[in-house]
């Protein structure tokens, strides 16, 4: 009988077939540790009672969610970050480049068929490449740590198949949205997402990222895509035997498969307070937008800052509306200098910051107050995460995003 | 008997043919700036008047500066108080265009016109002839209901420049100098005028950086003579001046200092105040953690050339967080053009947006507990940016750069 | 088994890692400074009148959102004995395994339970509200293991010959 991807990825790592719903210890190819939670990484380690890792060159450590230090004690993370990294000979130390996720994979760490874990939810992000990957909290990452292994229960999958070409104002944000909105967040709670189909298969790395990135919205252990020739260039790597053939089975079990018409996505919001409130914008109504924010792991890189730009280039935003860009690496950023696309932001009006978590993570770069309205290309919309509970987060694509910006209202792409 | 560009100024601005130092005058004011550091309070206070009603709206200028990406729900909810208060009114407002002295200059500031300021480097106007002092916001809600305040006729130090600063030395290191010979009060209560040839060497952002930094003297106002070099400046940015004021040969001043450019030395304000200057060879070896290029001393296009230039095929020590931070939109911008933007990214530099930045201690690279910052930013108090037990250096746009690179303070001829 | 009574706090569906414990604190040195912040987006100071022996009742999808640990090393500071809810969110779910939070999955309760009552739990065997029974579903082997040591630490302490 068949299997599904991440099947296949699990068996592949401990050597033997597996199914859904066995319990299997998974040997870790590697782990990110990001800055705020090391210095309960760190101390856990050491109240377990370890004092080497098990593998310094699979340890990424990345400071992105306190860069720059926005409060007093923000640099004590990045103190325990440095010291830890040094006293263990962890030379993978990202201090200023951007958010682990888009490292994790742009930097080069991350392959196909990997196994790797975070202490970041949005760890599943990787699956863009066909790496099984995971959050976790800080303990479970001390235990890898001391022991670089982890027990796993193998999930069943669900199969989300879309073919056909989507209509020009539509991104990947939009297609990720409508299937939260049509699992809930709930839906694949404990489950992977394989995504299949001609459409997925004609997105660049970057679309298929901002879809892995937000399976975790759906309760998802991870997200997968099936490795090919944008893969390979993308990892700058050849396929090997195993990576060509990770891909779910004709007669794989899958738990549920949803099929989608590449034509019927139109552009979306996940609307208050919940990423599965997803409706159509042109169903949302009149709503004046105070802040629009472009950035963040889900939707911050170089062909996201390009689509706003390209709807942006020669206007200038609303008065009064505050359009944020953070780019979501120091290669994106200046790649996108260097193309123009910066400068096109600028003009328009954008405030852009240095490369980082950002107002994603709710903690500077444009906390709101009661009762203001933000447009955001995120992956998070949840009460209180950028600002007082009653801020109002809308979640749209970058398209949607920088139309709203320049409406001052909620907009659709053209 | 003569007087000086101060006297001059609150002249014209009081409808007096002549005034001098201690006199008490009522001025009308020509510009009104006001920043998100105070401007919530001052539109609670002017809500709590009983009539209240704006004297001239077009003489009001708002910037969002200070905490910008907003950093909290409280720096949200006074942004917003501002900005609501600002669309109500018609004020003229920016936010995210820069900071608030290097929006004026660029925008708005002309000689010969006087300025209230509700931050106390307003002071900065000076650089074009221009008299600017920083209020709270109770004087400033006073002059923005009535459009006068008065004020009193501050007695002027003068400083008479010659000659010609060293290369590798800066206006920043001579501003540094000046404050650490005639301390921390001694311009208290008074105006600080700059003249002589020597002023011709110094450039528009030497000049402003050296005004802007006068208030750390305690100084009121700064003001320079209005030259060839500061109307190209002025009709670069499109204005034309109110009046240019040169002081009298025989205006009465209260001390007259005469500084030697080429004696200027690269220089380091130690902890915890500006006027603790020594020969930046005295720091050299102190550890940094952090160091800061912005902020309205020392964010301008200039200051950045200078950074990047040195910058340029090193890289930013990696136990080091080296903020560059461009002092407004306009300033990003042409960085971006020029390519240092690139250069400091490349390196390993954290690039923001246009504010106030760690100078103002808030929103980014705020220094932790025993952290070491060494900053073109205007102060270096105790806890001004961070943790209460941490330290600041002040030091050239040159000399921060160079101790970005190395880890440690040092001059960019000793790297 | 063992057996406890509690007073019961009634919450909705998806209460995510923001609202159980908002980003703001995540930094705070210890848990017992993040403590009063608790839920503090969904009810300002529900932490301060949250007792020890309380229990949270919630719908579908508790502790959705970020693996932030912070979230229920907090439920548990604040001394809440279990957390039954109709569905749990996978990273929470281990982080409050590995940290001795007691979870308890139940499909009904939720539905018919009011605030400030008071339920008993029979650990691995039912929950008693009124005069009804709510059956309960025992944990896996390995989770067990876990929990019996006392939380992820302990049971690495002992992998590594630290005897507490």
């Amino acid at each position: 009988m068949g299997h599904t991807m991440i099947e296949k990825i699990i068996a592949h790592n401990v050597g033997r077939e597996v199914n859904p719903g066995d319990i299997v210890t998974v040997d870790v190819d590697y782990v990110m540790l990001d800055d705020i939670m090391m210095p309960f990484i760190v101390s856990k380690f050491k109240e377990m009672g370890f004092t080497k890792v098990w593998d310094p060159e699979k340890v990424v450590i990345i400071c992105d969610h306190l860069v720059p230090a926005s409060q007093v004690d923000d640099t004590r993370a990045y103190h325990i970050s440095c010291d830890f990294a040094a006293e263990q000979g962890i030379k993978n130390l990202h201090r200023s480049d951007g958010i682990c996720h888009q490292l994790m994979t742009e930097a080069g760490y991350v392959k196909p068929g990997h196994v790797v874990f975070g202490t970041d939810s949005h760890t599943t992000t990787y699956g863009c490449v066909g790496a099984f990957s995971s959050g976790i909290g800080y303990t479970e990452m001390a235990s890898i740590l001391g022991t670089g292994q982890l027990w796993i229960r193998v999930p069943s999958t669900i199969k989300v198949n879309i073919t056909g070409n989507m209509p020009s104002n539509v991104m990947s944000k939009d297609v990720i949205l409508k299937v939260i909105g049509d699992l809930t967040a709930a839906g694949a709670t404990y489950k992977a997402l394989e995504f299949t189909g001609d459409t997925v298969e004609n997105m660049s790395v970057s679309s298929r990222m901002t879809m892995t990135n937000m399976a975790i919205e759906a309760g998802a252990k991870c997200g997968l895509f099936a490795p090919d020739e944008k893969t390979a260039e993308y990892c700058d790597i050849e396929l090997d035997d195993f990576q060509k053939n990770l891909k779910g089975d004709d007669d794989a079990v899958y738990e549920r498969v949803i099929n989608y018409k590449a034509e019927d996505f139109v552009p979306v919001m996940a609307v208050p307070s919940n990423v599965d409130h997803c409706v159509p914008i042109s169903e949302i109504g009149d709503v004046k937008v105070d802040q629009v924010f472009l950035g963040s792991c889900t939707n911050g890189r170089l062909e996201d800052l390009m689509a706003a730009a390209e709807i942006l280039k020669g206007k200038k935003i609303a008065p009064f509306v505050r359009f944020i860009v953070t780019p979501a690496s120091r290669k994106v950023y200046t790649e996108a200098l260097k193309n123009g696309t910066l400068d096109i932001l600028l003009e328009a009006g954008a405030d852009i910051t240095h490369p980082s978590c950002g107002l994603c993570c709710g903690r500077t770069g444009g906390i709101l107050t009661d009762g203001e309205v933000v447009v955001a290309t995120n992956n998070r919309n949840f009460l209180g995460r950028m600002g007082t509970n009653k801020v109002n987060i809308y979640l749209a694509s970058p398209r949607s995003a920088a139309m709203s910006a320049l409406t001052g209202k909620i907009s659709a792409a053209m | 008997m003569g007087m000086t560009i101060a006297e001059k100024i609150i002249a014209r601005a009081s409808g007096n043919k002549v005034v001098k130092a201690n006199d008490i005058c009522t001025v009308e004011l020509d510009l009104l700036m006001s920043n998100d550091g105070t401007t919530h309070i001052t539109v609670d206070k002017y809500n709590a008047l009983k009539h209240p009603r704006i004297a001239d709206t077009s003489k009001l200028v708002w910037i969002v500066d200070h905490n910008l990406p907003s950093d909290s729900v409280k720096t949200a909810a006074s942004h917003k108080k501002m900005r609501d208060f600002a669309k109500e009114h018609g004020i003229t407002y920016y936010e995210g265009e820069g900071v608030c002295h290097q929006v004026m200059m660029e925008k708005h500031v002309c000689p010969g016109q006087l300025i209230f300021g509700a931050d106390s480097h307003t002071c900065a106007y000076g650089a074009l002839g221009a008299f600017g002092t920083g209020v709270g916001n109770t004087d400033y809600l006073y002059a923005m209901v009535t459009g006068t305040s008065w004020v009193l006729v501050p007695e002027t130090l003068r400083f008479n420049l010659k000659g010609k600063l060293p290369e590798g030395v800066y206006a920043r290191d001579l501003i540094l100098t000046i404050i650490g010979m005639i301390s921390a009060n001694g311009a208290n209560y008074k105006a600080m005028e700059f003249g002589g040839e020597g002023l011709a060497s110094i450039d528009m952002a030497g000049r402003i950086s050296i005004c802007n930094l006068c208030v750390e003297a305690g100084a009121k106002t700064a003001l320079m003579e209005v030259d060839e070099t500061a109307m190209d400046y002025l009709r670069e940015h499109g204005r034309e001046p109110v009046e240019c004021f040169a002081p009298d040969d025989d205006a009465v001043y209260a001390k007259v200092y005469d500084i030697d450019l080429s004696s200027i030395k690269p220089i380091v304000a130690k902890p915890h105040f500006v006027d603790n200057v020594v020969p930046a060879e005295e720091a050299f070896g102190t550890h940094i953690d952090e160091a800061f290029l912005g902020s309205c001393n020392n964010g301008r296009i200039e200051d950045l050339r200078i950074g990047a230039e040195i910058l340029k095929g090193r890289k930013v020590n990696p136990d080091v967080r080296f903020l560059v931070v461009p002092s407004s939109r306009d300033v990003y911008k042409q960085a971006m053009r020029e390519g240092l933007l690139e250069i400091f990214m490349e390196a390993g530099a954290i690039v923001m947006n246009p504010n106030c930045s760690v100078c103002w201690g808030a929103c980014q690279g705020v220094i932790g507990e025993g952290e070491t910052l060494i900053s073109t930013g205007t102060r270096n108090f105790k806890g001004r940016c961070g943790h209460r037990e941490s330290f600041v250096y002040l030091a050239s746009a040159a000399t921060v750069t160079a101790s970005a690179i190395k880890g440690e303070i040092i001059t960019a001829d000793r790297l | 088994m063992e057996k406890f009574t509690g007073k019961v706090w009634v919450m909705g569906d998806d209460i995510d890692t923001d609202i159980i414990l908002p980003t703001e604190y995540l930094v705070f040195k210890t848990i017992d400074e993040m403590k009063p912040y608790a839920f503090s987006p969904l009810r300002q100071d529900i932490a301060k009148d949250i007792k020890p022996g309380d229990i949270i009742v919630a719908g579908n999808n508790f502790g959705c959102g970020s693996s932030r640990e912070q979230a229920p090393e907090v439920v548990k500071a604040l001394g809440v004995k279990c957390v039954i809810a109709k569905s749990f969110a996978r990273i929470f779910f281990r982080n409050a395994i590995n940290n001795g939070l007691l979870l308890i999955e139940n499909e009904n309760l939720a539905d018919d339970v009011k605030e400030g009552d008071e339920i008993t739990v029979t650990i691995n065997e039912k929950i008693e509200y009124k005069d009804k029974e709510y059956p309960i579903v025992s944990l896996p082997d390995n989770l067990v293991e876990i929990l019996d040591a006392g939380g992820l630490v302990k049971a690495m302490r002992r992998r590594n010959g630290i005897m507490d």
